[in-house]
């Protein structure tokens, strides 16, 4: 249901849902739920959920929502047949992309096997920067895979996080953390939700985060409150770079010869300059500890600093009077904040007496701790200058020394990975060929530009133009690019679209209104555009109604479901954990999980991973595959990691357990693998640890990942810009975009929107968040939900609507380059003066859900993404980039510059945009006028 | 507070009634003083059916105020404690004694009870009058401290409430007994005139001074108590719900604070300002006096829906604004 | 004698309506339920719920706060809803102070819920009576529940915690503590309801710097301090003065 994949239990009453209830088990959720996990009842029998599969009447329009009912055989010969000839000529024709969901390693597979570059999930439009920029940077990332150590922080920062990510885990932290005396401060434009217990409120302009983070780092080298010690031993700090500016290795890590290690991932080969003896040694080496300041000149007169010196000299003029200029926040109290957080680190240090073995073959007492931890969200992802942003809050988190230690930043298995890790996607046009799987990932971490998944000519492979030359690190895709780029035939036509649980034609979708046009868009010879759109889904949504092809899916409370170490597991900064659902009501009509539907279709199109050497079907269904796909023959490893051989007396690696899914419903669903409290601390250099992770087959390699304060990942991008590397190098035109974007070290700069636009004309920020109460944008057919939150207002700052003519209640029209809409205005004290926001889960259009075209959700509820583009203004050239970071293609959401005013006196009280409103399908419920839910009794109520 | 109409019906259906039974009374105790003719038992009979179907109407009302109305029997149960269960058993019984207080009239019953020394000659419908004339004020003090009782509705909390209940009631039932006596009995039209206009005059005294002590009223639950912080700037930006519920229902007219201060000059206007015009006029025809009481009784129930507008329920602080 | 409640601490709650709909879904089907939803579909949704969530700005601009409010019945130990009540549908209980309401004896009038100031009770406009939190009472004695789970459903859902539940009366009990020593306080304590249930308020962390704490001897950049060196050939005052 929600990504946050709390432990839940449902207790039914004759068959009917009487009441969800937190897992108190479960070590997620500690036995609390949220208002979604309480309002599933309402979910589970909402008269928006699709029961049948759906055809576009012949003869109707695409868009016109007018369905026929037909059958599974149907509708799997219809897409077999499909399927199968695209699979035969051109795999990527077919592109498949997914929204929130939780099966990205089942959908992953299925892309793979059909042979097609075209699948990637929500991220790329959701938070890719934050987990690229941490991931390149660390070696983890917040949420699923690290977060901030509450039970042992003493300052907590949390700077732009939305309110739903992460949900209860993190209130039930922050709220242990804050009874238990620790002090929390709110880096935000907006105070809502979490900032509003924060013990202080820093208000920040959108965009500038990095500025922020920058002054920040200045204060801290300035005054010398950086973890030195952990610096040296666990970042790159002390690495010397090669400064010759003629060398080709210019901006890399000088290296010395050793002997290479089989099957090494990253040889300890670089420098330092010893303190001790004054020359140059190799890193780590016993005895020697290495200058972090200064600049040396190697034997041979190539002139050299350490990256920690390039940091610094980076930050010179990156102070806090520099940025109050851009943040809006006082450099009084950007240096207060500097201070706080030095001097929390170094005074409130924590010892625990642990001892441990760090990589170089280092035994240590203790784990150190140093109790500042922080936490971030959308709120630093989605701006273009968002991964540099979040590469400076990571460096920020490593110069006070908090990266996985106890009170600052925690790992969760299978994290920390190689920087970058492992996964790679095939770097040629040929990976794809007609009836074969796609030789590599179809999402993969670029190491460097020869990993890059490009033709001969530098252009794009994919339907996005993920990991081009474009967006080079779109490590999770550019999903709200797929639509506009197949529409347009930029870089190729598709033929089939497959969109699982993802709303293209609403709340996923930037500039809607066009994207909407576009799906329906004819070439001049009557063809769709995009010839052939299914949509799986449980509920009426938007883009339901731009379908050929309607999958009914279930909802969580009927299917199976894993959260896998495979994909996005549910770990603990303990150990791994992966879970797992069980149905516990029959399937609706004719709904079949999505899961199904892939299985059955690779079945019918004989993908190598679903069929036997004959050809014919491996697994009976989910639940089978479940337990008995291995990543390889033998291999042992699956998709869940808990109660694996024959008897289930192993965990992590371990034959298939027939039983396997038995034992997960015996141990509440869940398989919690604790790791001993020597494994539990300084992953990145623990030599115990990384080798238990090798042997587990969660990471291919044991060596130290070393913090990249200094990026030489980056830097290879650029030499390539340059010219000067030997690796591939982009094409003329988008030389000097990389060439400025990938700097190994973090700056700031505007957003590229903001570039674009007259600042002038449209003096104000615009953003959208998440209310706690709705998960994405599911939840308007909820009836309890919809009544907190029926229709969402603009939040205007009060003086600045009072200087716009605007009273509270107004109705107002907000307007970017892009467009308008109008809304109603809310004045806020909760704002800064330079932002407006609006909750995003909330407008609909007319009909959708299931709701009255009269509801609220479509008649005062608005949509902000009608007036946010997904491609900046067009190039000298013509070409339009999207609307992305440059470096990951993050969908830059909250770029967006508008101005607001006051609609006409005549002018409908209504929002604007309308669409004509959708109709309900083929085997949807009625929707009662009035009903009285009382879950397998009698004293039911409802009625028409 | 939302003026349910049920309610408006109910209170000045009862208040006239009430009215007309006291007028009534009255002149019979005149009569039996001899300071006035006594007027035939068709005459204290026929009104007495009159305030009965008042009274049934107010009755009949006060059902659709009620969600269980199969239920109301059970309202009787807690006249320890609820002045709406004293108003339910009052009332039966008040129309009980009306009830019987006609039928002592219309069957022409001159039984004597007792003789007073005075020579004073006490007859069943006359102790029927008095047991009426008592369960009359106290109907009239139930209904009042309904709302008088309820500390936290401060326009409501005062005896004025209960004082203008009486005088409101009175007022109309008066000038409704001009009415009847002018149609039936033309001579005694004047009396009940008289008297109406004294009524009203006082009823208009106290109704002037409620609303002089409301807007003077400082209310004393405060955005600072009902949260319990202390800030002279909070304001609300959510109440939890936003398509409405029974706290924004039960306890709002609904209508803009224009139609409100309109209704106050319509309700003096109507309830006070043109009858005691038509009164004075002083020729007490039927179709005057008919047309005071009609203008009247619109009076009265804009009164009563601006009495239930203007209370203020302390939980309307916290529900302020849908966000 | 026993007084069961809630004590609500606003110093950790976000707002995130877990008590709101955790109440709704136990109540809608126990012995309080089914609370009607009308329109649930359609323009206006509205619903019959003993809780809400309500939010708050205090002050202005930048030195405001943002304040997450629930607010459900507070059982008042002299409850004013209960001695209007015409039939005694409403009642507090003597065993444990709780307010409740008999639907079977509730003709319905919303008389009760004038005499609430905190606008606690809700009608159901489909069962037509009145209705209200009722502590789960179904739930919090129910033996057939284990231990944990016998509390009200909105402070078992609460991730936060921000819902502690108990008996005020006993001065031991965790309520009582927590009233003592964070300051816990009633609402609209002007009208002399005493309301059993209390709230907390924000209670402020701060961090004190001194100036000294700025320089220390221990400084990282001392270990990095390269002074400059002049070279060998530069001059110096020894070039001078040889006494």
């Amino acid at each position: 249901m929600c990504a946050c994949r709390c432990g839940i239990r449902v207790h039914l009453r004759n068959g009917e849902v009487r009441y969800i209830d937190g897992n108190p088990d479960h070590p997620l959720n500690n036995g609390v739920i949220c208002a979604k996990g309480s309002s599933g009842i309402m979910k589970q029998y909402s008269p928006a959920r699709l029961t049948k599969p759906l055809r576009r009447k012949q003869g109707s329009e695409r868009g016109a929502g007018e369905f026929e009912e037909i059958s599974w055989d149907e509708t799997f010969s219809i897409l077999g047949e499909r399927l199968g000839k695209i699979r035969a000529t051109d795999p990527k024709k077919f592109a498949l992309f997914t929204g929130r969901d939780q099966m990205q390693a089942l959908t992953g597979l299925f892309a793979r096997q059909f042979g097609t570059p075209n699948y990637a999930a929500h991220g790329g439009f959701c938070s890719v920067n934050l987990a690229a920029g941490m991931i390149y940077t660390i070696g983890g990332s917040f949420w699923e895979f690290g977060g901030p150590d509450l039970e042992r922080s003493k300052l907590f920062i949390m700077i732009g996080t939305a309110e739903d990510h992460h949900s209860n885990p993190m209130k039930i932290a922050l709220a242990k953390f804050k009874r238990e005396g620790g002090r929390f401060i709110s880096i935000n434009p907006v105070r809502t939700g979490y900032s509003a217990i924060a013990d202080e409120w820093v208000p920040i302009r959108p965009g500038t985060d990095g500025a922020l983070m920058l002054a920040l780092i200045h204060e801290i080298i300035a005054l010398g409150l950086y973890d030195r010690e952990f610096l040296v031993r666990y970042t790159n700090s002390g690495q010397l770079v090669n400064l010759d500016a003629k060398h080709d290795e210019f901006g890399m890590f000088v290296r010395t010869e050793v002997a290479k290690e089989e099957g090494c991932y990253d040889p300890q080969n670089k420098l330092w300059w010893d303190r001790n003896t004054n020359k140059p040694v190799v890193t780590h080496c016993e005895g020697a500890d290495p200058y972090l300041l200064g600049e040396f000149k190697l034997s041979d007169g190539t002139k050299v600093k350490p990256s920690f010196q390039l940091l610094q000299e980076r930050v010179q003029d990156y102070t806090p009077e520099w940025a109050e200029q851009i943040t809006g926040i006082s450099a009084e109290t950007i240096r207060r904040l500097a201070h706080e957080m030095g001097i929390t680190a170094r005074d409130q240090k924590i010892e625990l007496p642990i001892a441990w073995t760090d990589s170089w073959g280092k035994e240590h007492d203790t784990v150190t701790g140093n109790p500042v931890s922080f936490h971030a969200m959308r709120g630093l992802a989605a701006h273009s200058n968002g991964f540099q942003t979040i590469r400076a809050l990571s460096i920020l988190m490593t110069l006070l020394g908090t990266i996985d230690r106890p009170g600052g930043f925690r790992h969760k298995p299978p994290f920390p990975r190689p920087i970058p890790p492992c996964a790679r996607t095939p770097n040629h046009p040929n990976a794809v060929q007609p009836n074969s799987p796609l030789d590599g990932m179809a999402l993969g971490w670029p190491s460097d530009p020869d990993d890059l998944f490009v033709n001969e000519d530098g252009s794009p492979v994919r339907i996005d133009k993920a990991f081009s030359w474009e967006y080079p690190l779109s490590v999770h895709g550019l999903m709200h690019n797929a639509i506009t780029n197949a529409w347009r035939g930029d870089p190729y036509k598709i033929d089939t679209l497959l969109l699982f649980m993802a709303n293209m034609a609403w709340n996923s979708s930037m500039n809607t209104s066009e994207v909407r046009k576009m799906l329906c868009d004819k070439e001049e010879d009557g063809e769709y555009k995009i010839p052939f759109i299914v949509v799986c889904d449980a509920f009426h949504s938007e883009t339901t109604a731009f379908a050929d092809l309607i999958l009914p899916d279930t909802t969580y409370l009927e299917r199976h479901d894993v959260m896998s170490m495979l994909d996005r597991p549910i770990s603990e900064f303990d150990g791994p954990v992966d879970s797992v659902r069980i149905p516990v009501v029959p399937p609706t009509g004719e709904c079949k999980p999505f899961q199904e539907v892939l299985i059955e279709l690779g079945t019918r199109l004989k993908l190598p991973a679903f069929v036997n050497k004959e050809g014919e079907r491996k697994f009976r269904d989910y639940p089978d595959f479940i337990v008995n796909w291995e990543t390889a023959p033998g291999s042992g490893i699956g998709f869940l990691s808990g109660w694996r051989g024959k008897g289930g007396e192993k965990s992590i690696r371990g034959e298939p357990n027939p039983n396997q899914w038995e034992m997960y419903a015996k141990n509440n669903c869940v398989y919690h693998h604790k790791l001993p409290r020597s494994y539990q601390y300084m992953r990145n250099w623990n030599k115990g640890y990384l080798e238990w992770s090798q042997r587990s087959g969660i990471t291919r390699y044991a060596e130290p990942i070393l913090i990249h304060l200094y990026s030489e990942v980056l830097q290879k991008f650029r030499l390539a810009a340059q010219g000067k590397s030997i690796t591939r190098q982009p094409p003329a035109h988008l030389a000097k975009r990389v060439e400025t974007y990938f700097d190994p070290l973090p700056f700031y700069y505007e957003p590229l929107e903001t570039q674009t636009c007259d600042k002038t004309k449209y003096p104000l920020s615009a953003l959208t968040q998440r209310p706690m109460a709705m998960y994405h944008s599911w939840d308007s057919q909820n009836a309890w939900l919809r009544q907190i939150h029926a229709h969402n207002y603009l939040y205007v700052n009060s003086v600045t609507a009072k200087n716009a003519g605007i009273d509270d209640g107004d109705w107002i029209w907000v307007e970017s380059q892009w467009g308008k809409v109008r809304c109603m205005a809310r004045y806020s004290e909760s704002v800064e003066p330079g932002t407006v926001w609006t909750w995003n889960a909330i407008g609909k259009a007319a009909g959708a859900w299931n709701l009255s075209p009269e509801a609220n959700e479509s008649q005062q509820g608005f949509l902000l993404n009608h007036i946010i583009s997904e491609e900046l203004p067009p190039q000298a050239d013509g070409k339009r980039f999207s609307n992305s970071d440059p470096i990951t293609g993050q969908a830059a959401w909250y770029d967006v510059r508008v101005r607001i005013y006051k609609a006409e006196a005549g002018e409908p009280e209504q929002t604007s945009p309308q669409f004509a409103p959708m109709k309900p399908y083929p085997g949807m419920k009625e929707r009662p006028s009035w009903m009285a839910y009382f879950g397998g009794g009698k004293k039911k109520g409802g009625a028409k | 507070m939302k003026p349910a109409f049920s309610v408006i019906f109910l209170t000045t259906l009862l208040g006239a009634g009430q009215g007309l039974f006291l007028a009534l009374f009255t002149h019979q105790s005149y009569a039996a003083f001899g300071l006035l003719p006594m007027q035939t038992d068709a005459f204290y009979g026929n009104g007495s059916v009159l305030v009965l179907l008042f009274l049934g109407g107010g009755l009949i009302a006060s059902f659709f105020h009620l969600g269980r109305p199969e239920r109301a029997w059970r309202s009787a149960t807690k006249w320890r404690t609820s002045w709406l269960s004293r108003e339910v058993i009052a009332l039966p019984a008040f129309m009980g004694v009306v009830f019987f207080y006609g039928v002592a009239h219309l069957v022409g019953d001159r039984h004597e009870v007792v003789t007073l020394h005075s020579g004073l000659l006490i007859n069943l419908s006359f102790v029927l009058g008095v047991v009426g004339t008592l369960l009359a004020f106290t109907l009239f003090v139930c209904t009042g401290m309904i709302y008088a009782c309820l500390r936290f509705l401060r326009e409501w909390n005062s005896p004025l409430t209960v004082i203008n209940y009486i005088l409101l009631g009175g007022s109309s039932g008066f000038i409704l007994a001009a009415f009847y006596s002018a149609v039936v009995a033309p001579d005694q039209a004047d009396f009940f005139g008289n008297w109406a206009i004294i009524i009203t005059l006082l009823a208009f005294a106290g109704r002037g001074a409620s609303l002089v002590r409301n807007a003077r009223l400082k209310p004393k639950s405060t955005m600072q108590t009902a949260i319990g912080i202390k800030h002279p700037y909070i304001v609300q930006r959510s109440m939890g719900s936003m398509g409405g519920s029974f706290n924004t229902r039960e306890f709002f007219h609904g209508k803009s604070p224009a139609f409100l201060r309109a209704i106050k000059p319509a309700f003096l206007l109507l309830a006070f300002v043109l009858p005691l015009m038509l009164l004075a006029l002083g020729m007490f025809t039927p179709a005057l006096l008919g047309v005071a009481f009609i203008i009247q009784y619109f009076g009265l129930m804009a009164e009563r829906w601006f009495f239930f507008a203007q209370a203020n329920h302390p939980q309307n602080l916290y529900y302020q604004t849908i966000g | 004698m026993t007084q069961l409640a809630l004590v609500i601490d606003l110093n950790v709650c976000v707002g995130c309506h877990a008590c709101v709909t955790s109440c709704k879904e136990w109540n809608t089907s126990g012995s309080a339920g089914p609370l009607c939803d009308e329109r649930p579909y359609d323009a206006n949704p509205t619903g019959t719920f003993f809780n809400r969530v309500q939010t708050f700005e205090i002050g202005k601009y930048p030195h405001s706060e943002t304040l997450h409010f629930p607010k459900s019945c507070l059982h008042c130990e002299d409850p004013p809803c209960v001695p209007v009540c015409p039939t005694g549908a409403s009642y507090k209980r003597k065993e444990d102070g709780i307010v409740l309401v008999d639907y079977d004896k509730c003709i319905g009038c919303k008389y009760c819920t004038w005499a609430c100031p905190y606008g606690a009770r809700e009608f159901d406009e489909k069962a037509k009576v009145m209705k209200k939190c009722t502590l789960c009472v179904d739930r919090i004695y129910d033996m057939s529940l284990p231990e944990n789970d016998r509390k009200p459903s909105c402070v078992k859902a609460c991730p936060t915690s921000a819902r502690l539940f108990g008996d005020i009366h006993d001065p031991e009990s965790a309520v009582s503590l927590a009233i003592r020593e964070d300051g816990g306080y009633a609402l609209m304590p002007e009208w002399g309801t005493h309301p059993a249930n209390h709230y907390l308020p924000r209670r402020k962390i701060k961090l004190k710097i001194h100036k000294d704490e700025l320089e220390r001897a221990d400084n990282p950049l001392k270990v990095d301090g390269q002074l400059p060196k002049p070279g060998k050939g530069e001059s110096s005052m020894e070039d001078v003065s040889a006494w």
